[in-house]
C-alpha cells in the first residue's frame, strides 16, 4: 500500500468541453433515420389536407397495387386500439377519443388517415399518392375566440360550444384589490401559436420478435419509459415485452415530451407484416402534425397605487388547445397561472382559463410551456404600467420585487419560492448597460427623430419538475452509479437528454465525487431495457432532479467504498479522496481500483456489507426550484420600414450554482434564440379554414445567424436549497426571459407616439402601420 | 430505369445503379452509407444535408444522386483523417458549437466553404455566411466563436 498525497480537483463549474461531441462533429453518432434493419419497411401516413370533413370513402387497391407495396391500414384496422394518452386531469376535462387513425372524420390538417407500408421509402411515397380518400368538407374554426362564440362550427358535434375545460384560481382578495385601486390597466395580450421545430423530426423504427413476443420501439423522444407504459397500455401488451430505445435525438423544445399516435401506429404495423417498420416525419408533417407551442389569448387587468404599488391581477386565458388533448395540452395554460404573479410581492391574484378546441393541431409544452406566456404578460403589464404613472420602469420592478429576506416565499398562487435575490440581477444588468446613460442617449435620438428603444424584462420560472403531487406521472428522477470490477464508472440515468450534455455534466459531478478521471465516467440513458425507470428530460430537470438523484447515489457508493477501503486499510479512521481511500492515521492508502475488485472478487467482506459496487436512487424533489434573471434589450426601429434593430442584448441570469459555464452560455443563447423567434418573426399561422399556412420553413421564420445579436451572458448565484447540487435549471429561461424584454424595448422606442402595446411577432409590417398611422393601431 | 453513377466520396470511387429520381442525400445515406449528412426539410433551407461538390457547399437534398455523375463529394465523414479532427471540428468541440448535433455536419460544412472565400471573416461576414444552415439550439453564438477559432487557428 502506497503512501499518497492526492490533490482533489474539482471539475464542477469549469468550462469542460462535451464528451458527447466526438461522434457528433465526426458524422458517425446514429439518429433515428440512420437505423437500418434486416427486412426493414418504410412506413408513410396520408393525412387530411382538410381541417374539417366527414369521409365518403377511402380506397386503398390502387396503392395496394403497387409493387413492393406491403400493405395499407386505416382506421379500422387500428378501432380496438388506442387512444392517444393525456395525462393532464382537470375537473370536468372533455376529452374527446383520440384514435390512432381517424375513424369516419377528421378535425385537423394532417389527421393521420393511413399508413402505407412499402419496402422501399420511394415506393411508399408512391403509394401514399395513391390512396383515395372521398371528403366531404366540413366547417372549421381556427382561432380559439372565434371557436367559443355563439355560432362557430362545433370542432367536436358532442360539445357544440368548443370548451374543452374551464378553470378557475385565486388568491388573496382580488375584489377588495381592485376596488382599493387608484389606478386600473388593461390589456389584451397574445402568445402566438408557435411551431418547435426541433432540427430533427420525429421518427420510429419498431421491431417485432414474434418468437419472443416483444416489440422493441426506437423513437426520437424525450421521455422513453414514459412511452413503453403508455405505449404498451395502448396496444394492450405486457409492459416487459416492450423495450424503448432513444437513439442520438435531435433537438426536442417539449415537441418530443410526447406519445403520439405514430409510435403505437409504427408498434401495429410491424407486429401485422412481421417485419421492421421505419417512419420519419416529413417537415411539412412536423409542421401539421407535431404538437405547436403557446397560443393564447390573455386578458389582463391589474390594479395599483399611485405610487407604483401593484395590488391585484386579473387574467383571463383563452387557450388554444386544438382538436385533441396530446400528453399536457390542458396542464399547459395552468403554469401559466401558477407563474402570473412573477417576481413581484402582491397577494391578490385571480385567474380563469378557457380551453377552446379548434380545428388545428393541438398545443403542448414548448420551451418554456406556459411560463414564457405567464412572463410575457406581467411582464408588458407592468411596463404599461410604469408608462402610465410616468415611472421609470427598473423602479417600479424595484419597488414591488420580493425581498431578498423573504424567502421561501409563499406566493397568491400557492407556491413557494425557495430562494433569490431579484433586484441583484436587475441592478447588475442596469450597470452592465449603464441604464442613465442610454436613457439620455435615447432623449438625444428623439430630438434627432431616431426611435430608440430600451426593454427590460425581469422574470422567473419553475424547473425541476418536480415534486410528484404537482406533476401528472411522477416528478422524481432516478440514477444509477456502478463502479465496475476495473474501476470504471457506469451512470444510468432515467433523464434522457437530446442535447443538453448530461454526459458531460454528470460525469462531472461523478469524476469530482468519486475523485476519477473524467473519461473513466460513462453516462448511459434513453433504452429502457438499460436503464432504471425514469421520468426524462423536460422542464429543465435533468439536473436539478437527476442530477440530485445522482448526487445520492454516489453518497450511497462512497460510503460502501469507505467500508472496503477500511478493510484493505485494517483502519477504522479512513477517508475516501482524491479517487483513494486514506488513513488518517499513517497516510497508507488504498486505489479506487483496489476497492473495486475487493468489492467484486469479495474473498473477504466487510462486516454487514455485499459485494459489488452499485447503488440505485430515486429521489423525489421536495419542491420546485425558481431561477430568475434580467434581461435588457437595446433595440433602435427604422421608422421608414418599421425594421428592428437589436443594438444590445444582455441577460443577468441567476440559475443557482453552475456545472459547466460553457454548457450554460450555449443554453441561455439558444433559449433567448428561441425568445427572439417568438418576439419578432415566428407565427404559425391557420386561415378561417383551418389551413396552415406556415406550412414549410420557407414560410416559417426561425432565426439565422444573420438574424441573432450577440448575447451578452452573465450570471449572480443564489443556491437553491431543494437539491444537494445548489442548481436550479437554464433549459428554459434564456427564451422566459426574451420576448417581453424584446417587445418592452419596442414599445419604448415608439412609445411618445402613443404605443402602448404590440403583439408579437413585430413584424416590420406591424411596426411600420403603427408608425405609420402616429401609434394608432 | 436505372443510370449507373460514377463519383468519388471522400476519395474513394463509387459506382452504382439509381434510379434518376434518387435524391443526392438519400443516394448518400442509404446507398453510400455515409448517414453524417442528415434530411432535416427537404426544400434546401436548414442545410442539414450540405456536402462539399467539387469543394463547393451544396444541398444535397434537392440534387438528384445523377447530377453527381463524375464529381468529387466531401462529406462530414471525410473531414478527420483518423484521430485528427479538422480544424473546424475541434473548433465546434472547444466552442461548443452544437447541442443536439444534428445541423452539424452541414454547418461545418458550410464553415469550411466559407473559411475558403473568407480565411479571416468577420462576425458579420460569418453570420451571413451560414444563413444557409439553421440550428434550433445554440443562437449561434458559439458556432461564430468556432468558425473565427478556427480561422484564428488556421492563420496562425
Amino acid at each position: 500500500m502506497a503512501t499518497t498525497t492526492i490533490k482533489p480537483e474539482t471539475l464542477v463549474g469549469r468550462k469542460i468541453r462535451r464528451k458527447e461531441d466526438p461522434r457528433l462533429i465526426t458524422g458517425t453518432a446514429t439518429y433515428l433515420d440512420d437505423m437500418k434493419m434486416p427486412g426493414m419497411h418504410h412506413a408513410m401516413i396520408v393525412r387530411s389536407p382538410h381541417a374539417a370533413a366527414k369521409f365518403r370513402g377511402i380506397r386503398t387497391e390502387a396503392a395496394l397495387a403497387l409493387p413492393g407495396v406491403a400493405a395499407v391500414f386505416t382506421g379500422a384496422d387500428v378501432k380496438h386500439l388506442g387512444p392517444v394518452p393525456t395525462a393532464a386531469s382537470l375537473p370536468g376535462l372533455r376529452v374527446p377519443h383520440h384514435h390512432l387513425l381517424a375513424q369516419d372524420r377528421v378535425y385537423y390538417q394532417g389527421h393521420p388517415v393511413a399508413v402505407v407500408v412499402a419496402t422501399d421509402r420511394y415506393i411508399a411515397r408512391d403509394a401514399a399518392d395513391l390512396v383515395e380518400v372521398d371528403y366531404e368538407p366540413l366547417p372549421a374554426v381556427a382561432d380559439p375566440e372565434k371557436a367559443i362564440a355563439p355560432g362557430a362550427p362545433p370542432v367536436h358535434p358532442e360539445w357544440p360550444d368548443n370548451v374543452a375545460f374551464t378553470f378557475h384560481q385565486e388568491g388573496g382578495d382580488t375584489e377588495a384589490a381592485f376596488r382599493d385601486a387608484e389606478v386600473v390597466i388593461k390589456q389584451r395580450i397574445t402568445s402566438q401559436r408557435l411551431i418547435p421545430t426541433a432540427m430533427e423530426t420525429r421518427g420510429v423504427l419498431a421491431e417485432w420478435r414474434a418468437g419472443e413476443r416483444s416489440l422493441t420501439l426506437y423513437s426520437s423522444t424525450q421521455i422513453p419509459h414514459l412511452m413503453r407504459s403508455l405505449v404498451a397500455g395502448i396496444l394492450g401488451m405486457p409492459e416487459n415485452l416492450l423495450r424503448v430505445v432513444t437513439p442520438e435525438v435531435g433537438g426536442g423544445f417539449g415537441s418530443k415530451l410526447n406519445v403520439y399516435a405514430e409510435e403505437a401506429l409504427m408498434a401495429f404495423v410491424a407486429m401485422r407484416i412481421n417485419h421492421p417498420v421505419k417512419w420519419v416525419e416529413s417537415r411539412r408533417e412536423n409542421f401539421q402534425a407535431t404538437i405547436h407551442g403557446r397560443g393564447h389569448v390573455d386578458y389582463y387587468e391589474l390594479a395599483a397605487r399611485r405610487d407604483g404599488t401593484m395590488l391585484g391581477l386579473k387574467l383571463k386565458i383563452i387557450q388554444d388547445l386544438g382538436a385533441y388533448h396530446q400528453l399536457l395540452t390542458a396542464a399547459i395554460p395552468t403554469l401559466s397561472v401558477l407563474m402570473m404573479p412573477g417576481l413581484y410581492r402582491f397577494k391578490n391574484v385571480s385567474a380563469d382559463i378557457v380551453g377552446a378546441f379548434t380545428n388545428c393541431v393541438p398545443t403542448d409544452a414548448y420551451r418554456g410551456a406556459g411560463r414564457p406566456e405567464a412572463t410575457h404578460g406581467i411582464e408588458r403589464m407592468v411596463d404599461i404600467l410604469a408608462a402610465e404613472l410616468k415611472m421609470d420602469p427598473a423602479e417600479i420592478r424595484l419597488k414591488n420585487f420580493i425581498g431578498a429576506d423573504e424567502f421561501p416565499y409563499s406566493t397568491a398562487t400557492g407556491l413557494s419560492y425557495d430562494s433569490g435575490d431579484y433586484a441583484k440581477p436587475l441592478k447588475e444588468v442596469l450597470a452592465q448597460v449603464d441604464y442613465p446613460a442610454l436613457r439620455v442617449e435615447q432623449q438625444k435620438a428623439r430630438e434627432e427623430g431616431r426611435l430608440m428603444g430600451i426593454g427590460i424584462s425581469t422574470y422567473g420560472e419553475i424547473c425541476a419538475m418536480g415534486p410528484s403531487p404537482a406533476m401528472p406521472a411522477g416528478g422524481w428522477e432516478s440514477a444509477t452509479v456502478k463502479i465496475e470490477p476495473s474501476g470504471k464508472v457506469t451512470v444510468l440515468t432515467g433523464a434522457s437528454p437530446h442535447g443538453q450534455g448530461e454526459e458531460t455534466t454528470f460525469s462531472q459531478i461523478v469524476a469530482d465525487e468519486l475523485g476519477v478521471p473524467l473519461d473513466d465516467v460513462l453516462v448511459l440513458h434513453g433504452d429502457t431495457s438499460v436503464v432504471q425507470y425514469g421520468i426524462g428530460t423536460f422542464g429543465s430537470r435533468a439536473t436539478a432532479v437527476g442530477g440530485a438523484a445522482l448526487y445520492y447515489a454516489l453518497q450511497d457508493l462512497k460510503a460502501k467504498l469507505k467500508k472496503f477501503g477500511a478493510m484493505l486499510l485494517k483502519s477504522d479512521t479512513v477517508t475516501l479522496t482524491g479517487g483513494a481511500c486514506i488513513d488518517e492515521q499513517n497516510g497508507n492508502s488504498v486505489s479506487f481500483a483496489q476497492m473495486a475488485v475487493a468489492a467484486y472478487v469479495a474473498k473477504e467482506l466487510p462486516p454487514n456489507t455485499e459485494p459489488g459496487l452499485v447503488a440505485t436512487r430515486f429521489w423525489e424533489p421536495p419542491n420546485f426550484t425558481f431561477p430568475f434573471g434580467a434581461h435588457v434589450v437595446v433595440t433602435e426601429v427604422d421608422k421608414d420600414t418599421g425594421q428592428i434593430e437589436i443594438r444590445r442584448y444582455v441577460a443577468v441570469d441567476d440559475i443557482g450554482k453552475i456545472i459547466n459555464p460553457l454548457l450554460v452560455d450555449g443554453q441561455v443563447h439558444g433559449g433567448v434564440a428561441q425568445g427572439l423567434g417568438q418576439a419578432l418573426w415566428e407565427e404559425a399561422i391557420y386561415d378561417d379554414s383551418g389551413q396552415l399556412i406556415s406550412g414549410e420553413l420557407t414560410d416559417y421564420a426561425i432565426p439565422k445567424a444573420s438574424g441573432m445579436p450577440w448575447i451578452e451572458s452573465s450570471h449572480t448565484v443564489t443556491p437553491s436549497p431543494v437539491n444537494p447540487l445548489g442548481v436550479k435549471g437554464v433549459g428554459e429561461a434564456g427564451t422566459i426571459g426574451c420576448s417581453p424584454a424584446v417587445v418592452n424595448s419596442v414599445v419604448d422606442a415608439l412609445s411618445h407616439l402613443g404605443v402602448r402595446h404590440i403583439d408579437m411577432p413585430l413584424t416590420p409590417e406591424k411596426v411600420w402601420k403603427l408608425i405609420a398611422q402616429g401609434g394608432q393601431a | 430505369m436505372t443510370h449507373t453513377i460514377s463519383l468519388t466520396i471522400n476519395g474513394k470511387p463509387y459506382h452504382d445503379e439509381v434510379e434518376p429520381r434518387l435524391l443526392l442525400i438519400h443516394y448518400l445515406r442509404e446507398v453510400a452509407g455515409l448517414t453524417g449528412p442528415h434530411i432535416g426539410c427537404e426544400t434546401s433551407i436548414c442545410g442539414a444535408c450540405t456536402v462539399l461538390l467539387d469543394g463547393k457547399a451544396v444541398k444535397s437534398c434537392t440534387m438528384f444522386a445523377i447530377q453527381a455523375n463524375g464529381r468529387s463529394l466531401t462529406t462530414i465523414e471525410g473531414l478527420a483523417h483518423g484521430d485528427q479532427l479538422d480544424p473546424l471540428q475541434e473548433a465546434f468541440w472547444n466552442e461548443h458549437g452544437l447541442q443536439c448535433g444534428f445541423c452539424t455536419p452541414g454547418m461545418i460544412l458550410s464553415a469550411r466553404q466559407l473559411l475558403a472565400d473568407h480565411p479571416s471573416p468577420t462576425e458579420e461576414e460569418i453570420r451571413h455566411g451560414l444563413e444557409g444552415n439553421l440550428c434550433r439550439c445554440t443562437g449561434y453564438q458559439h458556432i461564430v466563436n468556432a468558425v473565427k477559432a478556427a480561422a484564428a487557428k488556421a492563420g496562425a
